[in-house]
């Protein structure tokens, strides 16, 4: 367990009714570090990550963030997700907004910003994402790409402290691929701390810090990239390395 | 809606603007060339292709457009006749029982009292002036540009007036007790305070019956399935009749709120379910989306949740509130006059007895434009909504 832990997850356990999605799943993410977590579909890697921040509930174990623990206090959950940003596969903005009210609308009603002051802090977050000329338009008027773009910048404007990805890509024209993970790389550049599902190896190999690999539930192993990629451990590893990258 | 800045109140492009280094090759492309051929436009200018085309192309179809043109014959020409031709549209009874077609001059003589029921005759300019300002007002609220919050002190304003005409009793006006309104104002105050008292309600139920606190819920789906289980004439009924029972001596309800209360209730468990299926129809992401950036409950059905539910639900609402408006004809049961009743009270006089049909249509049409109006904003605000929401 590293001291300056931001995320600590300390034998978590889940269940949907009788099927166990997370099982005795322990992590400890420091501070600025970027963890990449993958693994086969149904594996629990976004249930985990969506635990972080409450959108799932876990049933056993702890999960600390930033020194709160999550638990059914509604306080600690708020204050959290303050501070936790997430961005979905779908990227879920929101239609019936333009793509600046989609940025500035959690920081004036959350955080209590003032209008003038979040929307030249969102233009400057839509600049870093490369769509500030969009900001009028709305979401279903962008394409994948873009639409994902809006939906890290809207994160950003909450000025979190940690960024969660939940198969960022997975949903997007494989042309669009690219635009969205070089402003997640550059995001990563800043010192964001990030943790990441995804099955982009090649991010994973050139942003990640740490590469945790899940299977039914559990953690199978986690290492460096190095490691990860040129020395895995288990069998279960090697046989999902080889599927995905086999191609 | 959203608020641009001046500068950026530029029409969106209908297309994806290109990069700049396809610039000069957009513009050299004719703007036309993008909107496609239009398919009617030719068979518009022959209507005898048209017809060849989509009424006789099949024998079927041509038997089918014959019958239909028999059938218009048989009925089109007397409804005309009886209608407007041989129409008597002025003078006495006697003159009306002389013309084979409708007799209007029953309208001329009974339209006081279809509009204004028994409010003293001398005294009729007042109802006709508050239904003429409620009716502005309803105009006016349903203008863009005057949804402003100056709009909410224009409609206090407004129902502070119509009480004062209603009523009376000051400003030199004779009081007129509420038993003695009857007609359109009954009719359209009835069912607009219903109806705008309705729709938040039912807002509330639909939320509360997916709420995750079980007495909520329950409390929820107990009155909706209550209030749609029966009638609304015996909720008008227990409302009018039970309810007195139950209040302590001395108490009363004035029997016109009693009525209104039925008719809020009745339309809001019905409001509930169309607002509820909106509420499905938001995507979970949705509502994770605003979870993950910290909204509260509040916020987060307030800004994003209701807003995209209830533009679904446009059209559901609209045909509850037409509904609504009609069933204010129920109130009869309870005693109270609204035009439908005010109109068959008409057909009573013996002089104009036989000429019931003539009032009725007139009752008719008067509803119908009510609703039709309603129907028409309906669509110019599904449009509205929906202009910049393309998914």
């Amino acid at each position: 367990m590293t001291a300056n832990a931001i995320i600590e997850l300390r034998k978590v356990g889940k269940w949907y009714n009788s099927y166990h999605a997370l099982r005795d799943v322990s992590i400890s993410i420091g501070k600025g570090e970027k963890v990449v977590v993958c693994g086969p579909s149904g594996s629990g890697k976004s249930t985990m990550i969506r635990c972080i921040n409450r959108l799932e509930a876990h049933q056993t174990g702890h999960i600390i963030v930033d020194g709160i623990e999550l638990t059914d206090d509604v306080k600690a959950v708020e204050k959290i997700r303050r501070k936790v940003g997430m961005v979905f596969q779908n990227f879920n903005l929101f239609p019936h907004l333009t793509v600046l009210q989609n940025l500035t609308l959690a920081p004036i009603w959350v955080r209590g910003m003032a209008k003038s002051e979040i929307e030249e802090i969102a233009m400057m977050y839509l600049k870093r994402v490369r769509i500030p000329d969009q900001a009028h338009k709305f979401p279903g008027q962008l394409s994948g790409g873009q639409q994902q773009r809006v939906a890290i910048a809207r994160a950003l404007c909450m000025r979190p402290e940690i960024m969660l990805f939940d198969e960022p890509t997975s949903a997007l024209d494989p042309e669009m691929v690219k635009e969205v993970l070089d402003v997640m790389t550059e995001l990563a550049g800043e010192g964001m701390t990030m943790v990441c599902v995804t099955h982009e190896m090649g991010f994973a190999r050139q942003v990640a810090d740490s590469i945790v690999f899940m299977a039914e539930g559990s953690i199978i192993e986690s290492g460096s990239p190095a490691e990860f990629f040129e020395n895995p451990k288990s069998e279960r590893t090697r046989q999902f390395l080889g599927q995905i990258l086999e191609h | 809606m959203s608020k641009h800045s001046p500068a950026d109140q530029a029409p969106i492009p209908t297309a994806p603007v290109p990069p700049a280094h396809w610039a000069a090759s957009y513009e050299e492309e004719p703007t036309q060339a993008s909107t496609p051929p239009q398919a009617n436009g030719m068979t518009a200018l022959k209507p005898f292709g048209w017809a060849k085309d989509n009424l006789f192309n099949t024998p079927l179809n041509t038997a089918l457009t014959v019958a239909c043109l028999f059938l218009l014959w048989l009925v089109v020409p007397p409804m005309a006749n009886w209608l407007l031709l041989n129409a008597s549209w002025s003078g006495s009874s006697e003159a009306c029982r002389e013309a084979a077609g409708a007799c209007w001059s029953v309208i001329a003589v009974k339209h006081r009292l279809i509009f204004f029921g028994t409010y003293p005759y001398d005294e009729q300019w007042r109802p006709f002036l508050a239904c003429a300002l409620f009716v502005a007002m309803l105009g006016a609220s349903g203008v863009r540009a005057f949804w402003r919050p100056w709009l909410a002190v224009a409609w206090a304003l407004t129902l502070v007036g119509m009480g004062v005409l209603m009523w009376g009793g000051v400003a030199g006006l004779t009081y007129v007790p509420n038993d003695r309104w009857g007609g359109l104002p009954i009719t359209l105050m009835l069912s607009v305070f219903s109806i705008a008292l309705a729709f938040p309600l039912s807002i509330l139920l639909a939320l509360g019956r997916q709420s995750s606190l079980p007495a909520i819920r329950t409390f929820c789906v107990g009155f909706i399935e209550a209030m749609r289980g029966v009638p609304l004439v015996s909720v008008l009924f227990m409302a009018s009749v039970m309810f007195p029972l139950f209040l302590p001596e001395g108490v009363t309800v004035d029997k016109l709120l009693r009525a209104l209360a039925g008719m809020t209730l009745f339309t809001a468990a019905y409001l509930a379910e169309a607002v509820r299926g909106g509420l499905q129809a938001i995507p979970k992401g949705q509502y994770e989306a605003a979870d993950a950036l910290g909204l509260s409950y509040w916020q987060k059905t307030m800004l994003i949740v209701l807003p995209q539910a209830l533009r679904i639900v446009i059209p559901p609402i609209v045909n509850q509130f037409i509904s609504a408006f009609k069933d204010t004809s129920l109130v009869t049961i309870v005693g109270l006059y609204d035009l439908l009743t005010a109109a068959t009270v008409a057909t009573t006089d013996p002089e104009w007895r036989p000429y019931f049909a003539e009032v009725y249509v007139f009752a008719g049409l008067m509803f119908w434009i009510f609703c039709f109006s309603m129907s028409r904003y309906s669509q110019w605000l599904e449009r509205l909504a929906n202009r910049y929401t393309r998914r």
